[in-house]
């Protein structure tokens, strides 16, 4: 067999796309399908060389609804799959997400967010589709989505996008953007011990009495793959637990949709991750996420250095909105600052969770992202 | 009088939980579902090791009627799923049955891609000239002239010809029959089942409520009639030929060729990767 590895444990220079590409090795994810596009292609082009060296399976697909799809299927059959695109592509996926969320695929996708909308910026960073992350796909629905901010994020988030897409059976989106993507960064690949893998909990029970969308006890059903034997039905219509449509029924759409949202929702503590630097005694909090957070760190610690008490409450999961973090930030503080790559996304969560406190906002658009020092003046105008 | 439950002779095939299904009386789909079933059963297929997948559309259920793993996809899509079925496990006999307008207008562009790619699919196209289960649209196979809801003067729109867009895309193997034809339907399914690369076979189904009537066709019985009048069996013909019209119906099989499938190449280009590092 190969000697090739799959875990490439060490020290490594390497992208953001790249180690977002190892991630999903690391995760064990044997099935990639996607389509090329500016600024996610790395991420194609490295595992169309990586993933053939263990048998892997890397396919280009004519298209992102296909990509999509073909990742639905390799996983009901049983592969951990990713596809990888940009705005142009994510807005195509859309549909096919939710069906990844009506029958529960386990499934990463990874969204290098460009400057939109239509075809936009292809080489130039934004945050303009964290809001569609959540509300993309029509129906209502729980997401998973993370933000990562450097490099050995790209990897590190990869890795926990699959473990979380894994554990609640949902599509997890890894929210990345141009920046965090095509930047150079050193990134340490633990060893296979410290890798956190987890796989989808199979049926515990015989193939005639499995019915395949029964949830556990944390409402995520056990997951029988294609080939198994247990000979199941999926369907993107509302479904009952059985799998067959139910589409006359208010009981089973209202049983079923409350479940896909509540999986997520009364998970979220266990889900949400967030970075808090010197937010306790914090006058100013800076609500920050992806690349955008670096430059918020920076102020921050500018702005102490001036004797300003101002903290980071950096937002690592996007959705589920860590809403509890944020309210509790905003406690003591007098004013929050969101910095954001759009025209005011998460900041409109952020205001519905802080209620009273007020909110800045600064938004950038169509260059690089924000400096340690445009961040500083808003917390310095908000003293 | 004690009546006593017989079992279906097919019963292991298909599921009862999810009977009746949905079709009108004196739909083809029923027809296509029965001939695939005798296929299975002459071949003592291994349902345990195939995945039946379909879009959306009256023929689109047929994947939650068949007793074997199964996936009903978002509309036009069937084909990439089955993409990444096939290929995260190439053991699997992976069907697709679906119908002319999921598979041929809004899934269009992965029918070619999957027949250009020669990868083992095989592909049960119901084609019943329109959108039945939206109350008969126009669609990509509608004749010339024929009437719809969306063509109240008559169609204007050239019809594909499906078999020549299968051969002329990369299939394997290529047919067309009528669901008069379910002997041969049958054997055309059989032998599909046991090639490899991307295989298509066209059946031309009644849609006697919605489509026939519009068209002149009262009944059922009249939709066969004109499938008995017009079809000629026109084996290994030129399928750029064979047309459908009033008149006559081209039927047959159109292709059958051997050419190594995708799956087989990806995974010998996957063992000549690992050799090659193995001398490193």
């Amino acid at each position: 067999m190969s000697k090739k590895k799959a875990l490439l444990t060490g020290a490594h220079f390497m992208n953001g796309d790249i180690a977002c590409a190892e991630g999903a090795i690391a995760a064990g994810c044997r099935f990639f399908g996607g389509y090329p596009i500016t600024p996610a292609t790395e991420i194609a082009e490295h595992l169309s060389e990586r993933m053939p060296e263990f048998g892997g399976i890397y396919i280009q697909m004519e298209d992102e609804i296909a990509s999509i799809a073909a990742v639905i299927g390799a996983s009901y059959a049983g592969l951990k799959a990713m596809t990888a695109t940009s705005g142009p592509g994510f807005s195509l996926m859309q549909e096919n997400i939710g069906l990844a969320i009506m029958t529960e695929t386990p499934c990463v996708i990874v969204d290098i967010m460009r400057g939109g909308p239509s075809t936009g910026q292809p080489t130039m960073p934004g945050q303009q589709d964290v809001m569609q992350a959540k509300w993309g796909s029509h129906g209502d629905y729980g997401i998973i989505a993370l933000a990562p901010a450097s490099v050995q994020e790209m990897f590190d988030l990869t890795v926990e996008a699959f473990a979380l897409s894994e554990t609640y059976r949902v599509p997890t989106l890894l929210m990345g953007d141009e920046v965090v993507g095509h930047m150079w960064e050193k990134v340490v690949i633990p060893p296979a011990s410290n890798i956190n893998i987890v796989n989808r909990k199979k049926p515990h029970v015989s193939p005639d009495k499995y019915e395949p969308f029964k949830p556990d006890d944390d409402l995520v059903p056990p997951m029988a793959c294609f080939g198994e034997g247990y000979r199941f039905h999926a369907t993107g219509l509302t479904h009952n637990e059985k799998g067959y449509p139910k589409t006359q029924s208010s009981e089973v759409q209202t049983k079923l949709v409350k479940r896909l949202c509540e999986k997520i929702s009364r998970n979220a503590d266990k889900i949400i991750k967030v970075e808090e630097v010197m937010v306790d005694d914090a006058d100013i909090v800076v609500v920050a996420y992806g690349i955008v957070a670096r430059a918020a760190l920076s102020a921050v610690r500018k702005a102490r250095e001036a004797g300003i008490k101002a903290g980071l409450l950096r937002l690592v999961t996007l959705w589920p909105f860590p809403e509890e973090h944020v309210a509790r930030a905003a406690k003591h503080a007098k004013t929050m600052v969101v910095p954001e790559m759009n025209c005011g996304q998460m900041v409109r969560e952020v205001e519905r969770v802080v209620r009273t406190t007020p909110v800045a906002f600064l938004s950038k658009l169509g260059e690089d992202p924000h400096t340690p020092n445009e961040i500083l003046e808003v917390i310095r105008r908000n003293v | 009088m004690v009546q006593q439950e017989m079992a279906h002779p097919f019963e292991k095939y298909l599921r009862a939980e999810m009977m009746p299904h949905i079709w009108c009386p004196g739909c083809g789909n029923g027809i296509v579902l029965n001939s695939f079933v005798h296929a299975l059963d002459e071949l003592n297929m291994d349902l345990d090791k195939m995945a039946v997948i379909s879009g959306i559309g009256c023929i689109g259920r047929t994947a939650g009627y068949v007793n074997t793993d199964s996936f009903h996809t978002t509309h036009g899509r069937s084909i990439a799923f089955a993409t990444g079925v096939k290929l995260a496990n190439p053991e699997l006999e992976v069907v697709v049955i679906s119908g002319d307008g999921d598979l041929f207008a809004i899934g269009g562009n992965h029918f070619i891609h999957a027949a250009r790619r020669n990868i083992g699919l095989k592909v049960i196209c119901a084609n019943n000239f329109n959108y039945g289960m939206t109350g008969g649209q126009q669609g990509p196979t509608t004749p010339l002239e024929a009437s719809t809801t969306t063509t109240p003067y008559g169609n204007i729109e050239h019809p594909f010809n499906l078999v020549h867009l299968a051969a002329a895309s990369g299939a394997t193997y290529v047919a067309r029959w009528t669901a008069l034809h379910v002997r041969r339907l049958t054997q055309s399914i059989k032998k599909m089942l046991q090639k490899e690369g991307f295989c298509f076979i066209e059946v031309i189904t009644p849609c006697p409520e919605i489509f026939a009537r519009r068209n002149k066709m009262r009944t059922p019985l009249e939709v066969m009639e004109w499938y008995k009048r017009a079809s000629v069996v026109e084996n290994f013909s030129d399928p750029s030929r064979a047309e459908i019209t009033p008149q006559r119906i081209v039927v047959g099989e159109f292709l059958d060729i051997e050419r190594v499938s995708y799956e087989k190449l990806l995974h010998e280009k996957i063992s000549q990767i690992n050799e090659k590092t193995m001398d490193w």
